[in-house]
């Protein structure tokens, strides 16, 4: 698996905490909508999870910056959805979504996979032990590549996946309407230790994301063909 | 006991909480059935002027149906708010597609923190509703609106009635938020059956003027409020001027500190609460009642060329109101700044409106993006004016500017009905240049030339501005000579605009052309009964193959 963070505390792996939630969304999509549909979930789920930016003050007080919201239309989906207004996040998302993708739906690969998004915090050691990262949320959306055959079921495929990823928004908008745990808000001097401050018009949660693509898994040829006209036919 | 009852500070904020909430659903919800594309920047040092952290734009009328609806009372238990959106065909059928509901139930939380944990959780679900107006079935009938149908927005408190939705009615909950004094729940019922009448019904043919016309005039809610356009942006019937806000004690905070919260002020001379002179009024009336049709049907078109207007159809007659975005310089300003924020510029605003002055206010401001600011529009941006600097101008001016924010909208009355103020048809740029009807249309005007040209220029604007710059630049370009950048290719020994043009009618494939084309049928025809016994042959291998996709 291959890390692409926001802020790593690597080397070590982010160990849950005894509150992590984590929640898993599947998708069976085709190849050219991998990328809008990872970006369509992780978008949803990182709006929530990001704030505007601190401005600390004296007494310890701080006010928070506006995050402004845009529409993003999906080419490869019938499909629409709410992202925050910050190039840098987007850059750093798409960057990790097509590294996925080109993993994804590149030879080797069974087109099976998942990409995991992380929240974690911080927590300083003391010398000579180096920082804990403490996972706080986790979210996996796994994958499954489709092929498909011809132009009309790639525009069923277009609707279907649409309705999807509806169906999707709507369950990570549920999880996050649970309020259950959210790190403090920390002190100036922590700040850090919870947000990502690196970007200059949001501050997400620490986030990490990676991805893992399933080994194949030597099914014969038959059994493939056959899942596919399957699945051809369930839509 | 005393101790867990709210103190009086936590209860004011409190209200002022869920009140301006309110106000926010409201605008998320109508602005995410406009049918376009919503774009609002982020910024980093707080205005003090942006609710729950968040950059929403208020649209003006928005918020005074919201407020009427209201009428100075909040949700509570057994009184919702409702945004019931439905859908109105040219034909003038109506079909309710979505009831939006704040709810509050009796379930409370004492021990939550009513400026802190309630204000972050309103923001969250906030987020929320802007995520799921976008995946219910409405908001893609939304986003096609214009030709054959269009979506309207209805505001009402009290009852939810949830009867004209049809059977089989699907709920989906947007998310809750408890508060000490009761939970407040956001969540949409929609109907279903809407799902066979897929978009593709409403996408045939290019508008027929005729038809559209008439059935927007009309009430057809009689015991209730009004419905409205999502679209449409025309004032009521009775000409009211929609102040920025009509008081000044809208206050939001965003800090989250001891020290006095941020404030943002907004004032408004008496000038514009007075009633205006007579013969402002009449003139005002007669065009605003006489322009209905028109501004019905230029809003519908308009808001259906989302290439043109770019993001928010809304900008055109709203300009942001909260967050400022004006240019201080002139006299005719909207404060809207936070006393730590400074003040953000606001657009000139001329005594005469004319368009060719204006500047394009196109560059992105704190906490709010302009992306169809055009010289038009401009005329129509709220023309209050700053309380301190005493009235605006002389009674020709107040007349002038309060007729321009009118008639500015969608402006469409030939212009010798125009008497008070020397105007040029405003958005006459937006108005789609390739509807064939156009050159009839005494609503479209030769556009005034705008101020970028070229595509490279419009798309070096900030995220959202590209949809109005370039959709200008499609009416407006003109080639000239084609000549295509990095166009030399090195294999092809011609350049990049030759070879399109020389390939751009390639010859007709051959197996298309007839002959060819019966010669292969016939071929296939004979070779048919050879295929099929082969086929029959094997008919138990298929069926045992069908068998396992069972």
């Amino acid at each position: 698996s291959c890390p692409l963070s926001s802020r790593c505390c690597a080397p070590s792996r982010a160990a849950p905490a005894m509150n992590c939630r984590a929640e898993v969304l599947e998708v069976s999509v085709e190849g050219r909508q991998v990328e809008e549909a990872m970006l369509a979930v992780l978008h949803t789920i990182l709006l929530h999870r990001s704030t505007g930016k601190f401005h600390y003050k004296k007494e310890g007080t701080y006010s928070i910056g506006t995050v402004g919201t845009q529409d993003v239309d999906c080419d490869f989906i019938d499909f629409a959805y709410v992202r925050v207004s910050s190039e840098e996040l987007d850059r750093a998302l798409r960057k990790a979504v097509r590294e996925f993708k080109d993993a994804l739906c590149g030879s080797g690969s069974d087109g099976m996979g998942q990409i995991s998004l992380e929240f974690y915090q911080k927590k300083k050691s003391r010398w000579p032990f180096s920082d804990e990262c403490i996972l706080w949320e986790l979210w996996t959306i796994k994958v499954n590549v489709v092929n498909l055959a011809n132009e009309q079921e790639r525009q069923i495929c277009r609707e279907k996946v649409g309705e999807k990823l509806c169906e999707k928004i709507i369950n990570i908008v549920e999880v996050m309407n649970r309020h259950e745990y959210l790190p403090k808000m920390p002190t100036q001097s922590e700040v850090d230790n919870v947000f990502d401050t690196s970007l200059k018009d949001v501050q997400p949660y620490l986030y990490k994301i990676s991805y893992q693509i399933t080994d194949s898994l030597g099914t014969s040829v038959t059994t493939t063909m056959r899942r596919l006209i399957k699945d051809t036919l369930a839509l | 006991a005393m101790d867990t009852d709210l103190s009086s500070q936590d209860r004011k904020d409190l209200d002022k909480f869920i009140k301006f909430f309110a106000l926010k659903t409201v605008q998320v919800i109508v602005q995410a059935r406009l049918g376009e594309k919503i774009c609002t920047r982020s910024s980093s040092s707080p205005t003090g002027s942006d609710w729950f952290n968040l950059a929403i734009k208020d649209i003006p009328e928005v918020t005074h149906e919201a407020k009427k609806a209201l009428a100075g009372q909040l949700p509570a238990v057994g009184r919702s708010m409702c945004v019931e959106i439905s859908l109105k065909t040219s034909e003038g059928d109506s079909m309710e597609l979505e009831i939006w509901c704040l709810e509050m139930n009796e379930k409370c939380d004492k021990e939550i923190k009513v400026s802190y944990t309630v204000y972050n959780r309103l923001s969250l679900l906030l987020k929320s509703l802007l995520a799921i107006t976008r995946v219910t079935p409405a908001y893609r009938l939304s986003r096609k609106q214009g030709h054959e149908y269009v979506i309207l927005y209805r505001i009402y408190f009290g009852e939810v009635q949830l009867s004209g939705l049809g059977e089989g009615f699907q709920t989906v909950r947007v998310g809750t938020v408890g508060t000490p004094v009761g939970t407040i729940t956001l969540s949409c019922a929609y109907r279903i059956n809407l799902a066979f009448m897929s978009t593709r019904q409403f996408e045939r043919t290019p508008p027929i003027m005729g038809i559209i016309i008439d059935h927007f005039v009309d009430r057809p809610y009689p015991s209730s409020s009004p419905m409205h356009p999502c679209n449409y942006r025309a004032g009521e019937d009775n000409g009211a001027v929609y102040p920025s806000v009509e008081d000044s004690q809208e206050v939001c905070t965003t800090s989250f500190s001891t020290s006095p919260p941020s404030q943002c002020v907004f004032t408004v001379t008496k000038a514009h609460f007075q009633a205006p002179p007579p013969v402002v009024t009449d003139t005002l009336k007669v065009p605003v009642m006489g322009l209905a049709f028109s501004h019905q049907l230029s809003s519908s078109r308009l808001s259906y060329q989302p290439a043109a207007l770019g993001v928010g159809s809304a900008d055109m007659g709203y300009p942001v109101l909260f967050a400022g975005g004006l240019n201080a310089a002139h006299p005719h300003q909207l404060i809207g700044a936070g006393k730590e924020g400074g003040v953000p510029p606001v657009p000139s605003q001329p005594a005469h409106g004319t368009q060719a002055d204006q500047e394009r206010m196109c560059t992105p401001l704190d906490g709010v993006h302009y992306s169809a600011a055009t010289p038009s529009s401009s005329e129509d941006t709220e023309t209050v004016s700053n309380s301190s600097e005493g009235k605006c101008g002389s009674p020709h001016d107040l007349l002038e500017t309060i007729f321009i924010r009118k008639v500015g909208a969608f402006v469409n009355k030939p212009i010798n009905q125009v008497t008070m103020a020397n105007l040029d048809i405003p958005f006459a740029m937006f108005a789609p240049k390739n509807v064939e009807l156009e050159d009839n249309d005494p609503m479209v005007n030769p556009p005034a030339s705008p101020e970028t040209e070229s595509p490279l220029q419009g798309s070096l604007h900030s995220e959202g501005s590209s949809g109005s710059s370039t959709g200008n630049t499609h009416d407006d370009f003109v080639m000239i000579d084609f000549k295509p950048a990095f166009s030399k290719d090195d294999i092809l020994p011609m350049d990049l605009g030759t070879f399109y043009r020389e390939f751009q009618n390639p010859p007709q494939l051959s197996s298309l052309s007839i002959d060819i084309g019966a010669q292969s049928m016939a071929e296939d025809l004979d070779s048919l009964p050879e295929k099929l016994a082969v086929h029959e042959k094997n008919v138990k291998e298929f069926d045992a193959f069908v068998e396992t996709l069972q």
